[in-house]
């Protein structure tokens, strides 16, 4: 069979015309520089040496993260810029849901641009008088479509454009995240779209960050990072891949945030007061900050709020001090990326400069939004607090992590029973939690439906990966 | 870069309504609409008359009166002027057509060059009345080199408008020298003096150089002088002389075609 889309070897530099932003014909003049300027000055490579191919009836999903080259592949097959070097062949009518509504002019109404788009795309006027009401109906527009598209909101814009495209009906459908657009209800719509566009054998090009469209759309998938092709073939493998390279580029950058976060702290920048303290701990946990004199009397104005008042920071006495925080992975390891429902430890390196009889460690479990998901302490799970001296370990096991898909922060705490802080560390250490499932909320019971009489399911082919780990 | 050129026969439904779509676009929104095509012309007719027939007479011999002769003139240069303007800006307007559809760019500056001759086009009524009001009727037999005047200028408009169209696109600050420029070549032209004026026959080979000067020169002879239009050699050189500029000025548009989605 002969492919519908076939990249050979294909590379892709973009040029960068002169250094500045704009070259002046004055200068180019003075400085005799006009074939200098009309040449490239610097190249910036898009794609390197990326082959594949598309059968047709296929649907093929291409993933990868921002900059990794993927629109560029699709403006290259769509015939919009040339590669550098390497063929692009392609077979049938193409139509590109590149950037929606590009050609639309805002005076005109919704009637007229419609016919330019679908020209611009390649309709005649014919055919785009007989799917007029098609488009429209798509669009849900019918009431607005003779005013002009200024008046639009965006995504009545994006579902004109999206309409138009999708009704040229072509061999060959490229597409560049729009699924994005509209509502719930018109992304439903436009699946639809492309999976009647599926059954009747068209081939589908498919740029998108939503792997789970790729899992359940594509029939293969390429990932590419930095402008090279990592993987392709099989979409769940391919996606289990970009995941996995995912996770290990997130870890690298929740450590760099952690660090930072906790430097910042340290240097005595970010300190803030003590939270439920009296007036001697007030006394020794603002030293000196002069930044968070506001913070301060907010803080002591509602010392009950404060707890959930999201600024990191760190403040206390230093007597006694958390000298290093880590979360261990179920293999021992520092990891800044859990899956929902992986075991989680927290090991806190506490030194005490002198020994103290008053001592309560806490943590607590803040999510994005700011929201506390769960606290605790020592002192609230009655362990009376006897004596602690020198350097000592502490770690808080969590069996299972049952958070949904986000990202968290951490208190870490040692402070007396009475509230007067040895060592606060307010939302230093961050972690994601990442999940398959797209449930919502905060917390994850461990969880299981069972059914009984006559009811029955149509398992998705990913029925696997939707069960908790 | 011929094929390109004979692809762009296929496009022509699309510039048929882009520059339909111009149109409806310019007046949109304004009270009178498409009578601006005529009050504009009108009201620069207005003025002109004013002040070369009230404040500062012109009785040069032989171009009373005054006032329509200007408006030969003026009309066709009003033309060419508005459309290398516009032409000089339309890729970088037209930019997300370029960087986001499949589409030949040159369709963009031959819109503005079209939607302005029909401008032009539609100011042409307002000669016909004036025409008749100052009972000047010209040499029927010479209207025939009106169509050509119109063909040349429109194919020589067009290859310094794709020309401009892919400068501009690499330097901005064309637009900016173009308007000087502009200026400098309206009164480099015989549009508000007559070809024929004793002043001007000093300089007559600077003028010959200037290909402007053979359409105005034709266009007034066609419509306001009497008797036959003597001009058409010149006509027809220019014509040659344009086809010439059209294929320079695609080639310039074809080099530079695949560096504009990219600087644009």
């Amino acid at each position: 069979m002969t492919p519908a889309i076939e990249l050979k070897h294909v590379s892709k530099v973009y040029r960068r015309y002169s250094g500045r932003q704009f070259a002046t014909l004055k200068s180019a003049l003075l400085q005799r520089s006009i074939l200098r300027d009309l040449s490239p000055t610097d190249t910036f490579p898009a794609l390197h040496d990326v082959s594949f191919t598309v059968q047709p009836g296929v649907t093929y999903g291409v993933i990868g993260r921002n900059g990794s080259g993927k629109s560029t592949a699709l403006k290259l097959v769509a015939g919009i810029t040339k590669p550098t070097s390497g063929t692009v062949t392609v077979r049938g009518r193409i139509s590109a849901l590149i950037e929606l509504g590009a050609g639309f002019h805002p005076e005109i109404s919704g009637r007229e641009n419609v016919f330019i788009n679908g020209i611009m795309l390649g309709l005649t006027k014919k055919e785009i008088a007989k799917r007029f009401d098609e488009i429209v109906e798509f669009a849900e527009l019918e009431s607005f479509i003779d005013a002009p598209v200024k008046t639009y909101s965006s995504g009545m814009y994006m579902r004109l454009g999206f309409a138009v495209a999708i009704h040229v009906d072509p061999d060959l459908l490229l597409v560049d995240e729009v699924l994005a657009v509209g509502d719930e209800a018109f992304t439903h719509k436009c699946l639809d779209k492309f999976a009647e566009f599926r059954r009747r054998g068209k081939t589908i090009l498919l740029v998108t960050h939503s792997l789970g469209v790729v899992e359940r759309f594509c029939d293969e998938a390429l990932w590419l990072d930095h402008g090279r092709a990592m993987a392709h073939g099989d979409p769940k493998r391919v996606v289990d891949a970009y995941l996995t390279a995912v996770e290990e580029g997130e870890e690298a950058l929740l450590a760099t945030t952690t660090a930072r976060a906790v430097a910042a702290a340290s240097s005595g920048v970010a300190e803030a007061p003590v939270p439920t303290a009296g007036e001697s701990a007030a006394q020794a946990a603002t030293p000196s900050a002069p930044t968070s004199t506001d913070v301060a009397t907010a803080q002591a104005d509602n010392p009950i709020q404060d707890m959930f008042l999201a600024s990191e920071g760190r403040w206390g006495s230093r007597e006694v001090e958390i000298a290093k925080v880590e979360l261990i992975d179920h293999g021992g390891q520092p990891s800044f990326v859990y899956h929902s429902g992986d075991p989680m430890s927290i090991r806190l390196l506490v030194k005490a400069a002198e020994p103290v009889d008053d001592f309560v460690f806490g943590i607590s479990l803040f999510n994005a939004d700011g929201v506390c998901c769960y606290g605790t302490n020592t002192y609230i799970e009655e362990m009376s607090p006897d004596r602690l001296s020198g350097h000592v370990e502490i770690r808080f096991d969590v069996a299972a992590l049952d958070l949904v898909e986000g990202t968290y922060k951490l208190d870490v705490a040692v402070h007396k029973r009475d509230g007067y802080p040895y060592d606060y560390h307010r939302l230093l250490y961050t972690f994601r939690v990442k999940s398959r499932t797209r449930d919502v909320g905060i917390y994850r019971p461990a969880h299981r439906w069972s059914f009984s009489g006559d009811v029955s399911f149509i398992l998705p082919a990913t029925a696997g990966r939707n069960e908790p780990e | 870069m011929f094929s390109n050129l004979f692809q762009l026969l296929r496009y022509r439904g699309l510039i048929q309504s882009l520059v339909a779509r111009e149109l409806k676009a310019r007046y949109r929104g304004s009270v009178l609409g498409f009578f601006w095509s005529f009050i504009n012309p009108l009201l620069l007719l207005a003025i002109y008359s004013f002040i070369f027939t009230t404040i500062m007479p012109n009785r040069v011999e032989g171009v009373q009166p005054y006032a329509l002769f200007m408006l030969c003139g003026i009309l066709p240069w009003t033309w060419f002027n508005a459309a290398l303007t516009e032409a000089a800006g339309s890729l970088i307007a037209g930019g997300n057509l370029i960087k986001k559809v499949l589409f030949p760019a040159e369709v963009l500056p031959i819109v503005t060059v079209l939607a302005n001759m029909v401008h032009f086009a539609l100011a042409l009524p307002i000669v016909v009345i004036f025409l008749v009001i100052y009972q000047h009727p010209p040499d029927i037999p010479g209207l025939v080199w009106f169509p050509v005047a119109v063909l040349v200028q429109l194919v020589f408009t067009t290859g310094l408008a794709l020309a401009l169209a892919a400068l501009t696109v690499h330097f901005r600050d064309i637009r900016d020298i173009l308007a000087n420029v502009l200026m400098l070549w309206f009164f480099a032209t015989p549009i508000i003096y007559p070809w024929s004026q004793q002043e001007v026959a000093a300089y007559r080979r600077f003028f010959d150089f200037n290909p402007f000067t053979h359409l105005a020169v034709t266009y007034q002879e066609v419509l306001f002088f009497p008797g036959p239009v003597g001009h058409w050699r010149w006509l027809l050189a220019l014509g040659v002389a344009s086809i010439a500029v059209f294929l320079a000025g695609y080639w310039l548009f074809d080099r530079l075609r695949d560096s504009f989605a990219e600087v644009v």
